[in-house]
């Protein structure tokens, strides 16, 4: 990555009656788009020449970082390694020429891949059936909420439209709770991190016949295994609900247990997460839902076609690569690095919950709060040595959350960088507090005016010129 | 361990966990109740080289037949330029998360904000969003923004000639959330606007129409908008996205929110996804529109930087009083949109889209030509187009398909859509009408 801005918009490098591209001439005749129907003046897109525009993108490239520039502990998230061969793969012709509506004696191969790869999620955990249709992390949710709506509609439950999630979910929990039509109720944490299995209860109790289905992580966003899953499962089972497991936490569980196991009806997998498909910066990932056997019927139509399809190649070559031997050191080994960086650190940086964790953890802040340096100003000084940012202020239980996760790619020697520029920059934060809280330094911007950018919006190029 | 995404080795373990308080990997998962500890063999296949993961994949794409597509239905096969996959494959772009630091993500920053520039201008809205799913999911989003923008109204009309695919997903969508869907009757393969007044009253939120239509029929929306807005409801306009660069625009029909797939955008067609759905609407809606946003502002350096924007609409302030539940974008197909519009340009997107105008045209004409074919619907259309058959139109799609053709997709008994692209050749235009003719 380069710390110089590059800065420059492509319309800024356009020139009138340069092109960058090449067509056939027509060989067709004279058929042309009839005035009427058409648009009244051009969209006003750049012209440039094929190299000026390469040149562009390259070097936007260079102000971003990635997995491939250096360490990415961002919690939650899983920025394991992206495999170049599952790429290869994913760009084969054979593929990525097929129109999904060809008919199916032509696409044999393609359907195969999709078996396969469901054949090994229902594998991986203990689960009956898995649909590759949702798009995301998010559209399996909601994807799997519809498919524990339709169950109860089904069997003339229609009533049960209460989802119970611990207070530490991920927010997009609510969101696809609300989307499906569906009604939040929060279980607290206890002094653990974990359920309250006492108000638990109370709620199942209290809302009995209304509850559609409680949605966890497990591990949970703190990064801590719900041992009480057993009961937990027992309680919602009794009161006629369905358990929901959030995929997003998978990866430590790879080798240790499997969500079907600890008796979770439902659930969506992140291919982008556990199963190494790049995050691509935002998109496309891949949200695979499995169900338990006899909630596969209720599978709805939330795409026309396969998902995304060349993201499940990517993810069967991960899964056929590592093979069984090596797939059940993914969630110990990503668990032992979590841990030594914990271990690591909590003299320094405030541990909330102490114990074991999985492959993430939570720290609350640096341990001495007496500096004024928060954990926005320590993310923010990372960059300047050199690494992505954990994820901050979520979860909401605590102030200053800083979720580390290492994924199990990482070196001891990576690792060990990462902990002794963490100890530095707690130092810093002593000695000269001020070179941390206007941190980063060395990156091409500095901090940003975020207030700004919303009070004032301007969202494309023709409103910025509107500015000037 | 000793496998090659595993760094770690024996005295690296030891050593870790030793620090850890561990004496071996299995005590990371003591709280684990032994009930549910998986202690088995997963079945699945041993480890693979990387020449036998090739292998496996050559094989299985052996399995599949590639075919002259001449098939559409909202997906088409168009010219990508060899730049794109290259630039794409940039790990920096490739390998990095939603732009949460924004020092460190410029590039993917600036892109997004010369993609909202670029399908602005495509669909003649104002603003767009960071990108979507898909098409059909964009589509979906588009309805409930519709109902969350209006006050109690919970009714969308959509019309009859839209992409009966994006129809399915939209009715999931509206059946979960509520939403009440009422068809509007299509008359000679398009939407009748009196038929749109007689069905529009105080509680429809929204009117979702096709264009082109699923047919491939370029309709007449003149008046729909205002009869929309006369009845408070917004007008929503689902189109292929590449065919804007010549047709009417959403913008210039009056529509609220253009919707769409950003496939034909140089999108390889890979069975189906990924693709790109875009999002764009009036200012005036910026606030009410679901999915990421990516605006101008400035640094404590006082230079030009852009940055995620609005964020409070979004799932994870909002929770469950979030406009959708999307939580990032389609990055990198929306980068690949963005390159290709950089390449191709004002020109370019124009040249391509007449190409595959005048190749559907001549295709047409010569199908009819053979007296076999006569075309369903008088109107006109764009580069797909409905035709009946006289033979069995079973038999001739086999025969096509043995021929390496996709000859098109089957409506009805005895109906077939064909689609072109600035792809086909002449020689392959008559090598189907050839082998259509028999």
């Amino acid at each position: 990555m380069n710390n110089r801005l590059y800065g420059n918009l492509i319309f800024e490098l356009s020139q009138e009656g340069r092109s960058g591209y090449s067509l056939p001439k027509n060989q067709f005749g004279s058929y042309s788009v009839p005035a009427q129907l058409r648009r009244k003046e051009d969209a006003a897109l750049p012209e440039c020449d094929e190299m000026t525009v390469v040149r562009h993108y390259t070097n936007l490239s260079a102000n971003n970082f990635g997995v491939d520039n250096g360490f990415y502990p961002l919690g939650s998230c899983t920025m394991k390694y992206n495999p170049k061969i599952n790429e290869e793969v994913a760009a084969l012709p054979q593929f990525a020429g097929l129109h999904p509506l060809q008919p199916a004696e032509t696409v044999q191969g393609a359907e195969e891949v999709c078996q396969q790869l469901c054949k090994s999620l229902c594998e991986l955990t203990g689960l009956y059936a898995f649909t590759l249709k949702p798009f995301a992390g998010a559209h399996g949710e909601l994807t799997g909420l519809m498919v524990i709506k339709k169950y109860h509609e089904s069997r003339g439950d229609e009533a049960r439209k209460k989802v119970i999630v611990p207070d530490s979910a991920h927010g997009t929990n609510p969101a696809s709770a609300a989307v499906c039509g569906l009604e939040i109720i929060e279980v607290k944490s206890d002094a653990r991190g974990l359920v309250d299995l006492v108000d638990l209860e109370r709620l199942v109790e209290l809302e009995g016949d209304s509850i559609a289905a409680m949605m966890m992580t497990n591990p949970n966003t703190l990064g801590l295994f719900e041992k009480q899953i057993p009961e937990i499962e027992k309680l919602v089972h009794a009161a006629g609900g369905l358990m929901y497991y959030d995929g997003a936490n998978l990866n430590p569980m790879l080798g240790a247990a499997r969500p079907g196991d600890m008796g979770f009806d439902v659930m969506h997998i992140n291919l982008h997460k556990t199963f190494s498909t790049p995050h691509g910066g935002g998109g496309p990932g891949a949200g695979p839902v499995g169900v338990r056997k006899g909630l596969e019927p209720f599978f709805p139509e939330v795409s026309p076609y396969h998902g995304n399809f060349a993201v499940a190649m990517r993810a069967l070559a991960y899964i056929r690569s590592l093979g069984r031997e090596n797939i059940k050191l993914v969630g110990p080994l990503a668990t032992l690095n979590a841990n030594y960086i914990k271990e690591s650190l909590k003299d320094v940086y405030e541990l909330p919950i102490d114990g074991l964790c999985k492959h993430e953890f939570v720290f609350d802040g640096l341990k001495d709060k007496s500096t004024g340096v928060t954990t926005m100003d320590v993310a923010k000084r990372l960059l300047d040595y050199g690494y992505h940012a954990p994820t901050i202020y979520f979860p909401l239980l605590f102030h200053e959350s800083l979720m580390i996760e290492p994924t199990e790619n990482e070196s001891k020697e990576t690792i060990d960088g990462f902990i002794g520029v963490m100890r530095k920059i707690a130092e810093e934060a002593k000695v000269n507090p001020d070179e941390v809280k206007s941190a980063p330094h060395l990156t091409p911007i500095g901090r940003v005016d975020d207030v700004l950018a919303a009070k004032h919006p301007v969202v494309t190029y023709r409103q910025l010129l509107a500015e000037v | 361990m000793n496998y090659k995404y595993f760094p770690h080795t024996d005295a690296d373990l030891q050593a870790m966990f030793q620090k850890v308080g561990i004496k071996s990997l299995d005590d990371l998962y003591a709280e684990v109740p032994e009930q549910i500890r998986f202690r088995g063999e997963y079945q699945l296949p041993e480890e693979m080289s990387e020449i036998e993961v090739r292998q496996l994949f050559d094989k299985l794409g052996a399995k599949n037949k590639q075919l002259t597509c001449f098939a559409g239905a909202g997906v088409y096969d168009h010219y990508t330029p060899s730049a794109i996959p290259q630039l794409l494959s940039r790990s920096e772009f490739l390998t990095s998360y939603t732009p949460y630091q924004a020092e460190i993500s410029q590039g993917t920053l600036h892109y997004i904000f010369e993609y909202q520039s670029m399908m602005a201008e495509l669909t003649g809205m104002d603003i767009s969003n960071a990108s979507m799913y898909d098409g059909t999911t964009a589509t979906a989003e588009a309805v409930m923004m519709a109902v969350a923008a209006g006050k109690k109204q919970n009714k969308v009309l959509v019309s009859e000639t839209i992409d009966p695919k994006t129809l399915a997903v939209v009715n999931t969508y509206a059946h979960f959330h509520g939403i009440e869907i009422e068809m509007i009757p299509a008359k000679n393969g398009v939407t009748d606007l009196s038929t749109l007044n007689s069905q529009l009253s105080p509680d429809v939120a929204g009117v979702l129409v096709q264009q082109p239509n699923f047919y491939g029929i370029v309709e007449d929306y003149e008046g729909f908008a205002d009869a929309c807005h006369n009845q408070k409801a917004l007008f929503i306009m689902n189109s292929v996205a590449a065919d804007l660069a010549v047709l009417m625009t959403p913008g210039e029909w009056g529509a609220d929110i253009a919707v769409g797939d950003g496939q034909s955008l140089g999108i390889p067609m890979q069975w189906g996804g990924p693709y790109v759905g875009y999002m764009c609407c009036t200012e005036k809606l910026i606030r009410k529109m679901p999915g990421r946003i990516v605006g101008m502002t400035k640094d404590n350096r006082d230079q030009r930087a852009f940055v995620l924007t609005l964020q409070a609409r979004e799932q994870h302030i909002r929770r469950q009083k979030a406009t959708s539940n999307i939580c990032s974008n389609q990055s990198l197909m929306a980068l690949w949109a963005t390159v290709y519009m950089s390449l191709m340009g004002k020109q370019g997107l124009k040249e391509a889209a007449e190409l595959s105008y005048a190749g559907a045209h001549y295709l047409c004409d010569e199908l009819l030509k053979t007296g076999k074919f006569c075309l369903v619907y008088n109107q006109p259309f764009f580069n797909e187009f409905v035709v009946r058959y006289s033979g069995d139109v079973d038999a001739l799609q086999k025969r096509l398909t043995e021929n390496g053709i996709f000859g098109g997709i089957k409506l009805g008994a005895d109906k077939l859509m064909f689609a072109v692209t600035e792809k086909r050749t002449k020689e392959e235009v008559d090598n189907l009408v050839k082998i259509a003719a028999l």
